[in-house]
């Protein structure tokens, strides 16, 4: 068993509704949104774990969750085996030092009015990583040449506006990866680029998490882009983790109808291809009332009377395998 | 088709040609800044201010639509029998005016009917794309996504067109609200024989919405063909280099391919074949010179490349 580096257990985060003094004083109990419902899972040193599902279903808030960027409603996480989940603001900051974020969208992510290098650096002066002037720029230079950015000079002194937007991602990653993390969370890091630079980045991701042995945790929708990236998956559904394995078990053999439902979604560039059609009728339910039972129960063409009362548990099912379902597919 | 900068002119889309037979769906396919939303506004004469048709002509069942006065065009071709569903649809609708209003709005402009008939109508439409016609009196905020995305396309067909051009429909949809409303165009197209061009950045989806497939790359459309053939056979490097650049859910794993470098700067477009400084295998005729069109096998398959010219 390899290190593990980042362990949730049995993390939730409800967001409450903001109301009305009146409605406040008059109702007892306060709706909330349940963003991420009971959700246990542990990335081992250098890999990467996928979590797909659709929008709004609580896969961004995992990640902050992860990064304490938020704090949980209940639940622990784990950072090498240390609880972070009630450390004290200052402990926190040396730690962050540690995590690291990728952001969607290049175009918002930085700072339009700073030079690469100052977004870059910045990183560093905040947490006074480095001693000296020349340390700073030793290693920004060095950390854009990881990004394939060369020569660096030719891009340092440029605003984030000159630039395309594969390059920007890839300054991006830069300023993730300057104080050298051990865990980035990356949301959705390519899904804003074209085609051609989108496999670009991606595997310049897959060999930096090669070469810095770092953990990281991948947040996609793109099922297919996640078969090439990630070691592990898990799907999730309003908040809940229903499947959980390793991504080509997960992806050839689904377990859940959902995940099943999900993949058989994806257009394949093979206009020849046949594939079975499952379109799920309606949309995902409100994660204020979440459906009673198995939360997917609304949409699925397998539920039957026990799916509304009782709710499924995420159960290992095969090796290194959590399905949370009362009628698995695929036995 | 040229746009007017500061800087000078952006050679969008420069020399594209295609066809368009009764009930074909179109592919537009290409990266961002390529000018394939460019290719398609020209059709309708949809340009901005800065944007200028330069040559050609664009042939719309026997009329020359550039040739066209403003005024006909507007009465008679725009929506009536060209209609389009615009990019981000979450945002192409009226915020403050009930979806059925909207959709009778652009029926009443065309058509000499009452107005309990273009509701009427109206409610069909949105049977149609299933919605379901209660759903009239709704405002968009009160609709999710795919159910706005779904009024735009009850939108685009309330003049019964004989033309619908898809500006990427689907982005900003997930996965699984994006083949239900890819499903519902599909069936559409064939139950009222519609013509679609759909443009989009997603191969994957044009494969299975289309039967043609127009690449385009730095305003030039690389190469055209029937969907089956130009996956099974990709004769532009371009076109290689992007099929492969899609990972799919099925079948073995390949490796992904990437395209190094960037796409050109339209102001001023590299010399020769456009694609040149990018191609691995550019030789010394594609620096200089234009590559020509030209047609491979039976089924219209055409491509813009030196290494295929060569050859036939």
């Amino acid at each position: 068993m390899k290190e593990i580096t980042v362990k949730a257990e049995n993390l939730t985060k409800h967001f409450p509704i903001k109301r009305g003094f009146f409605k406040t004083l008059l109702s007892k109990e306060n709706p909330v949104v349940h963003a991420v419902d009971d959700v246990s899972f542990e990335i081992e040193k250098e890999e990467i774990f996928g979590v797909v599902g659709e929008s709004g279903c609580g896969k961004t808030t995992t990640g902050r969750l992860l990064l304490r960027l938020i704090d949980p409603t209940s639940g622990k996480i784990f950072f090498k085996g240390k609880d972070i989940t009630n450390i004290a603001d200052a402990e926190l900051r040396k730690l962050r030092r540690k995590l690291q974020v990728i952001f969607q969208d290049p175009y918002e992510s930085l700072n339009p009015r700073m030079s690469i290098y100052d977004i870059v650096s910045e990183p560093l002066h905040v947490q006074k990583a480095a001693k000296s002037l020349e340390e700073i720029k030793d290693r920004v230079s060095k950390v854009m040449e990881d990004m394939d950015l060369i020569p660096p000079d030719e891009y340092l002194y440029r605003f984030p506006h000159e630039l395309s937007g594969g390059q920007r991602q890839r300054v991006a990653i830069a300023r993730a990866f300057i104080l050298q993390p051990e865990f980035v969370v990356a949301d959705e890091p390519v899904s804003m680029l074209d085609a051609s630079i989108r496999s670009e980045v991606a595997k310049l991701i897959l060999s930096l998490v090669e070469k810095f042995h770092i953990s990281f945790l991948y947040i996609t929708h793109d099922i297919a882009l996640s078969r090439y990236m990630c070691n592990r998956i898990a799907v999730m559904y309003l908040g809940k983790m229903v499947e959980k394995g390793l991504t080509d078990d997960v992806i050839q053999n689904p377990f859940h109808p959902y995940t099943e439902a999900l993949i058989a979604a994806v257009p394949v560039p093979d206009p020849t291809a046949r594939r079975t059609e499952i379109v799920l009728k309606g949309e995902i339910p409100s994660a204020v009332n979440p459906p009673s039972g198995c939360r997917f129960h609304t949409r699925c063409s397998y539920a039957q009377e026990i799916c509304k009362k009782k709710e499924p548990q995420l159960v290992e099912s095969g090796k290194n395998r959590y399905v949370a379902c009362h009628f698995p597919l695929g036995k | 088709m040229y746009y007017l900068t500061l800087r000078g002119w952006v050679k969008a889309v420069d020399d594209v040609s295609f066809t368009l037979d009764k009930g074909d769906s179109l592919g537009l396919a290409g990266e961002s800044g390529c000018g394939k939303t460019s290719a398609a506004l020209c059709v309708l004469r949809l340009l901005p201010r800065n944007g200028k048709i330069f040559g050609g002509n664009i042939n719309f069942e026997g009329q020359d639509i550039l040739k066209l006065p403003d005024a006909k065009l507007r009465r008679e071709i725009r929506w009536k029998m060209v209609s389009t569903i615009f990019q981000g649809a979450m945002n192409a609708l009226h915020p403050t005016t009930k979806v059925g209003e909207q959709i009778t709005e652009s029926i009443l402009a065309h058509e000499r009917v009452s107005k309990k008939e273009a509701r009427k109508r109206a409610e069909n439409l949105l049977d149609l794309v299933g919605i379901g016609a209660s759903r009239i009196d709704r405002y968009p905020h009160e609709l999710s996504g795919g159910l706005k995305q779904r009024v735009m396309i009850a939108m685009s067909l309330a003049c019964n067109p004989h033309l619908v051009i898809a500006d990427e429909p689907t982005t900003a949809l997930d996965v699984i609200i994006e083949a239900q409303v890819l499903k519902v165009m599909k069936e559409l197209q064939h139950k009222l024989n519609l013509s679609m061009i759909l443009i989009s950045h997603d191969l994957s989806m044009i494969a299975e919405t289309c039967n043609k497939i127009a690449i385009m790359y730095a305003g030039k459309i690389v190469e055209q063909g029937p969907v089956t053939s130009i996956y099974k056979e990709p004769l532009h490097p371009y076109t290689q280099k992007l099929v492969s650049a899609f990972p799919s859910i099925i079948g073995p794993k390949k490796e992904l391919s990437s395209i190094h470098g960037f796409p050109p700067d339209l102001l001023d477009p590299p010399p020769g074949c456009r694609f040149h400084p990018r191609c691995n295998y550019a030789m010394e005729i594609c620096r200089k010179e234009v590559p020509p069109t030209v047609n491979v096998g039976t089924e219209n398959h055409s491509v813009a490349c030196y290494l295929v010219g060569g050859k036939s």
